[in-house]
């Protein structure tokens, strides 16, 4: 096999050539700084919002009492943008499509049908039936089942193409929220009123009790993901060249898909449907990355999913006052910063 | 060399594949030549491993190619197909640098970057190797990813319609830099080519398919004829002499 390497030296070999992630120096301190800029924004979003409008006066007990209530939906957020970062990033990388969020793959309409279910068939009761760490599980199994059943069925077998899973996932999502939507239509006002604060994506839907199952999942499913960058690498070149490259595409790609729907499901049953925060985070990351490899663009995704979510949640509390509409203000903040990127660079 | 027997593939009862049973001998390149829909692209691909056979079997350099873990048949053979397109924005230097993934597993080594340095120069895009792919033209770019399946370093070599968008000036290049690739550096090369005086100048055999059939294996000097080239093509060819050999003309 090795016979390029026995071959006289071309032309001499200069080790200045390497072939890292980054192609040249400038382009590394670039990310570094960028890198160093969004954990300080990151920061400076979480201490806000601890510290901001906190009545007590700073350092007092009272101010830590206050600020370690507020440091749950901090968690939250780590959390939501984790599994939102890694799911997409991930997800856009088998699919090669950089326009697709796993979002429309169904979770949210099943989220929606869920817990629209929920109040159509109980009540107004039938909401405080849904919350509990064992109705959380059940709720991530659930979208968790679905989806695996939906890439093992298209993906395996006959079909085996990605494109056809996707747009069957996507009808299948629409039909989910069709579902939804007729059962909506025929409930009593207050009971939509209180079912419509549940189909918001809010961090305040996020009950601490959850995050002892949510974190290990997240910890298990992100770990794998982000261990597996290097393949994810190459999965990002296409089927063809995967398998010339040795590598079992189905296999890669249906175990990724697996982890991805565990974290899309826990992101979900966690805070709520969160359309818009996974694509724009993964777009916002390749923009502020600028290099294919995933061992770089995980972490960047990962910050900018945390900056905009805790930005968004300052904006919110401390300028609009307009409590509960989190998902508002992502699709505003980050639709702008999202257009301003594209513009300027000309390219996704 | 590399083995096939009694190889078929079925799309429906009127379109299939074989049975196709044909040794392509090691060293050299084979040209893979035969009217649209013949199967070529089809069979290189099913040497490939890209594509499953539904009967036969297919050995290339002694191991199965259905058998075979995938992950060791990546350092005997390689394939490029025909369209390319990737959605990560790469260098000519990033995209090479995969084709050493199957020895490397991404984790590159000063042996490894010695051996995507030499790939690249031998085809002469030392100058472009921190350029983007989307910064190419279509000839420097189809010359790049010869480039990564070089660096794979495999003795076998299978291209898919590498002169594809290619020039006169930029094909020929090419099918120079393949010729010099199988001479000095020992490589198998299996090659579609649509032209069939590309085929008998630069292949050391020329393997013609029609109808998912092979009719004829043989060395240029065999197979540039007319009564054969007008049954492969189904079109009137008549072959002259011409300053670098046999030409054959078809217009």
């Amino acid at each position: 096999m090795a016979n390029l390497i026995s071959l006289p030296a071309l032309a001499g070999h200069n080790s200045s050539r390497a072939s890292g992630a980054m192609p040249t120096s400038k382009v590394r301190k670039r990310y570094w700084i960028t890198l160093g800029i969004m954990i300080a924004l990151a920061l400076v979003f979480a201490a806000g919002l601890l510290a901001w409008d906190n009545p007590m006066p700073v350092g007092s007990e009272g101010f830590w009492i206050i600020a370690k209530m507020r440091a749950g939906s901090i968690l939250t957020m780590a959390v939501v943008a984790a599994c939102q970062a890694i799911a997409t990033v991930s997800f856009q990388t088998v699919t090669n499509n950089r326009l697709l969020t796993p979002s429309i793959m169904g979770f949210e309409a099943l989220y929606r049908v869920v817990q629209t279910g929920a109040v159509f068939f109980l009540g107004v009761a039938g909401i405080t039936f849904f919350t509990g760490v064992s109705q959380f599980a059940l709720q991530v199994a659930i979208m968790v089942a679905l989806s695996v059943a939906l890439y093992g069925w298209l993906l395996s077998g006959k079909l085996g193409n990605i494109q056809i899973m996707l747009l069957v996932g996507i009808i299948i999502g629409t039909g989910l929220g069709s579902v939804a939507t007729f059962m909506q239509r025929m409930l009593t006002p207050s009971e939509f009123d209180v079912l419509t604060a549940r189909l918001f994506g809010s961090m305040t839907n996020a009950d601490m009790s959850y995050m002892p199952l949510a974190i290990p999942l997240l910890i298990v499913a992100g770990g794998y993901l982000v261990a597996s960058s290097k393949k994810l690498n190459i999965l990002a070149l296409g089927k063809e060249t995967t398998i010339n490259l040795g590598i079992n595409h189905r296999r890669e790609v249906m175990v990724t898909l697996f982890f991805v729907s565990i974290l899309m499901a826990v992101s979900t049953a966690l805070v709520g449907p969160l359309t818009f925060l996974g694509f724009l985070v993964a777009t916002l990351a390749y923009q502020l990355a600028d290099t294919y490899d995933h061992r770089f663009i995980y972490p960047m995704a990962f910050l900018a999913g945390f900056v905009v979510l805790a930005g968004s949640y300052f904006i919110m509390k401390n300028v609009f006052y307009a409590q509960g509409v989190v998902g508002i203000i992502i699709e505003a903040v980050g639709g702008i910063t999202f257009l301003i990127f594209i513009l300027r660079k000309g390219r996704l | 060399m590399i083995t096939l027997n009694d190889v078929q593939k079925k799309y429906s009862s009127e379109v299939s594949i074989g049975p196709v049973t044909l040794q392509i001998p090691t060293g050299g390149i084979t040209a893979l030549v035969g009217p649209n829909g013949a199967g070529k692209s089809t069979m290189l691909t099913m040497v490939g491993r890209l594509l499953g056979i539904d009967s036969g079997s297919i050995e290339v350099a002694g191991y199965d190619v259905s058998k075979t873990n995938s992950k060791d048949l990546a350092k005997i053979v390689s394939i490029l197909r025909q369209e390319n397109h990737f959605v990560t924005r790469l260098t000519v230097r990033q995209l090479v640098g995969f084709g050493r993934y199957p020895h490397s597993k991404g984790r590159l080594t000063m042996a490894d970057e010695e051996i995507i340095s030499r790939s690249i120069d031998f085809l002469d895009l030392s100058e472009l190797e921190g350029r983007y792919l989307d910064e190419l033209s279509g000839g420097q770019r189809q010359r790049a990813y010869v480039a990564m399946v070089l660096a794979q370093d495999t003795d076998t070599v299978l291209l898919d319609e590498p002169l594809n968008n290619l020039d006169m000036k930029h094909s020929v290049i090419m099918m120079r830099h393949l010729k010099r690739a199988a001479a000095e550096l020992n490589r198998t090369i299996v090659i579609v080519l649509h032209d069939i005086n590309f085929a008998g100048h630069y292949a050391d055999y020329i393997c013609a398919m029609k109808q998912g059939k092979v009719v004829e294996f043989g060395t240029p000097e065999r197979i540039m004829d007319d009564e054969i080239l007008t049954n492969v093509f189904e079109t009137p060819v008549r072959v002259i002499a011409g300053p670098e050999g046999p030409l054959a003309v078809y217009y």
